[in-house]
């Protein structure tokens, strides 16, 4: 078209969702909120020898006002549900969650009177990381994995309520 | 303007950075003051003891780790012995030596997240990341013998599950060889810290003769000056054969818990050296045929053993009627594992004795009339893990 050539250097030519994808996955806030013993595989992937923070997430929010990403870690009982659920709700759109390990995907091995057979009963989940706990690594794969579903939003998407794309 | 004094009431958790999980505590202040501390628990409760009277012996044991996910030899130990009070069983020597080695990797593992945990929520957010590091070491040596990171199951009910890997030798002495340094940059971090010290040095005391009356155990009981570790006191799995000491607080305030157990974890390392030095050759199990699961190398050229194995795998094994009660020295404290049999092939009732839940008991005491910042303090130096509070 020519019009490439007039423009300067300084400038990028892009569309607003590969812009707005870019920056959502490379800043994703994740909620430091730990359950059980999943939590403490969290803390690793976080620590010196795995160190999350090569791709770019380093930054766990205590709150869940200031995190986009909630990694359910661990195994939510009946009366954590509620306040898990609440967390949820808190947190600003656009949110996603990964459900971390097999007791919050699925109730992992405890299938009784207490533990929730699976997160997704109460909050939508994106990602399921399986193990018991995962490893940091598949824990960091799941993220790699989130961050490619994200390439495919849109913000001309409708969300509902929960701050999801409706289909 | 009204100048009335009012009582403040505020909820902590059970979302909440520094309550080590999700432990509630609903803290009634008056200004800074804290005059009411209540922690509120259930936020975790698996049902686990409910699920291990559902499953036969073997199958019980994984649930044991999801207790105390930081000190899952710990409790593996604590069941298998009791069991094997309860079938009277014998391990080997080997097994013995073994265990002990892996259970004081444990206490280092276990102190070593609490110091990273407790050093973060003080504001010493390196520490965390320091003691994260060296916590890899030891969870490569669970991992080369469990093949899981942190829930192993490895101490199985009469032995080990697999043998000790070849390379088990190279990886212990090597932490032996680490660790101590490292643990002297802890100490030039934090022990002549002044922030750490005025944190800590006269916050969350409790006098010894309270500490025995909460029934405190582990370094909770110890800081405050009573001499009783059950590794001593009522020797389990060989502990008598090895010589160290047990150290002791005077004052029983945070900073003399946190100088007891780095001093526990050198104390661990000697111990992990002598058993690294006088380990004995021998089998991995104990030979119980019915009972205890034959070695694998048996079950796949061996008639017999495969159909012990496929036996115990299936239907599990008959235990006599009676009750036991094994308790040993976990990180935390004592932990005790209660097991009712009626005669079948499921424990009727199995009550664990958790020293955090125990040990978190003493909190009101603990932060009552001390500041609102020093509730976090306590609550680390207790050093709680919620799955075990909660079970």
């Amino acid at each position: 078209m020519g019009l490439e050539e007039k423009i300067p250097d300084s400038i990028i030519l892009t569309t607003l969702d590969k812009m707005v994808n870019w920056s959502h996955k490379r800043s994703m806030w994740p909620f430091g909120f730990g359950l059980a013993c999943c939590a403490i595989e969290m803390i690793s992937s976080f620590s010196p020898h795995f160190d999350l923070a090569r791709f770019g997430m380093e930054v766990m929010r205590p709150s869940p006002r200031q995190a986009d990403l909630m990694i359910v870690a661990g195994r939510v009982s009946m009366k954590m549900a509620p306040v898990v659920k609440t967390l949820y709700e808190q947190m600003p759109n656009p949110k996603w969650v990964i459900s971390m390990g097999a007791c919050a995907s699925s109730g992992g091995v405890f299938n009784n009177y207490a533990i929730l057979q699976g997160v997704d009963r109460i909050i939508p989940v994106d990602v399921y990381v399986p193990g018991c706990p995962p490893r940091p690594e598949q824990l960091i794969e799941g993220i790699l994995t989130l961050q490619k579903k994200l390439e495919g939003e849109s913000v001309k998407d409708v969300r509902d309520e929960w701050g999801r794309r409706s289909t | 303007m009204s100048t009335e004094q009012k009582e403040l009431t505020l909820n902590m958790g059970p979302q909440h950075p520094s309550t080590h999980g999700v432990l509630r505590v609903i803290v009634t202040l008056d200004g800074e003051r804290v005059i009411k501390a209540r922690p509120v628990i259930g936020y975790l409760h698996t049902g686990i003891e409910k699920t291990m009277e559902s499953k036969l012996y073997y199958k019980a044991l994984p649930c044991t780790d999801r207790m105390d996910y930081l000190a899952p030899m710990s409790n593996n130990l604590g069941f298998c012995l009791a069991v094997e009070k309860l079938m009277e069983i014998e391990v080997p020597e080997k097994v013995k030596w073994a265990r002990v080695c892996l259970a004081e990797l444990t206490r280092l593992n276990s102190h070593l997240v609490w110091l990273g945990t407790h050093a973060l929520d003080l504001g010493a957010m390196s520490m965390l990341l320091y003691a994260f590091r060296d916590r890899e070491l030891i969870i490569d040596v669970y991992e080369a013998c469990g093949g899981q990171r942190m829930m192993t199951s490895y101490i199985r009910i009469g032995g080990l599950s697999h043998d000790l890997p070849p390379d088990f030798e190279k990886k212990v002495r090597r932490i032996i060889k680490e660790i101590p340094a490292k643990l002297n940059d802890y100490e030039t971090l934090l022990t002549n810290n002044e922030i750490f010290i005025n944190r800590t040095r006269d916050v969350a005391v409790i006098s010894a003769e309270d500490a025995i009356n909460y029934g405190l155990s582990g370094p909770m009981l110890r800081g405050s000056g009573v001499k009783h570790d059950l590794r001593k006191a009522s020797p389990y799995s060989g502990y008598e054969n090895f010589d160290f000491e047990v150290p002791v607080g005077s004052k029983g305030d945070a900073y003399d818990r946190y100088k007891l157990r780095l001093e526990e974890m050198r104390q661990s390392l000697r111990i992990i050296e002598q058993a690294l030095d006088g380990m004995p050759e021998g089998p991995y199990r104990a030979h119980v045929p019915g009972v205890v699961l034959p070695p694998k190398e048996d079950v796949l050229y061996k008639m017999e053993s495969m159909i012990f194995h496929f036996k115990i795998i299936t239907d599990g094994f008959k235990s006599p009627k009676g009750a036991v009660y094994q308790g040993i020295e976990s990180p935390k404290g004592e932990l005790g594992f209660y097991i009712s049999s009626d005669g079948s092939n499921k424990p009727n009732r199995v009550r664990v004795r958790p020293p955090s839940f125990v040990n978190l008991a003493a909190l009101p005491k603990l932060t009552e009339g001390g500041m609102f910042s020093d509730v976090v303090c306590a609550i680390g130096s207790i050093d709680i893990v919620l799955g075990e509070v909660d079970r």
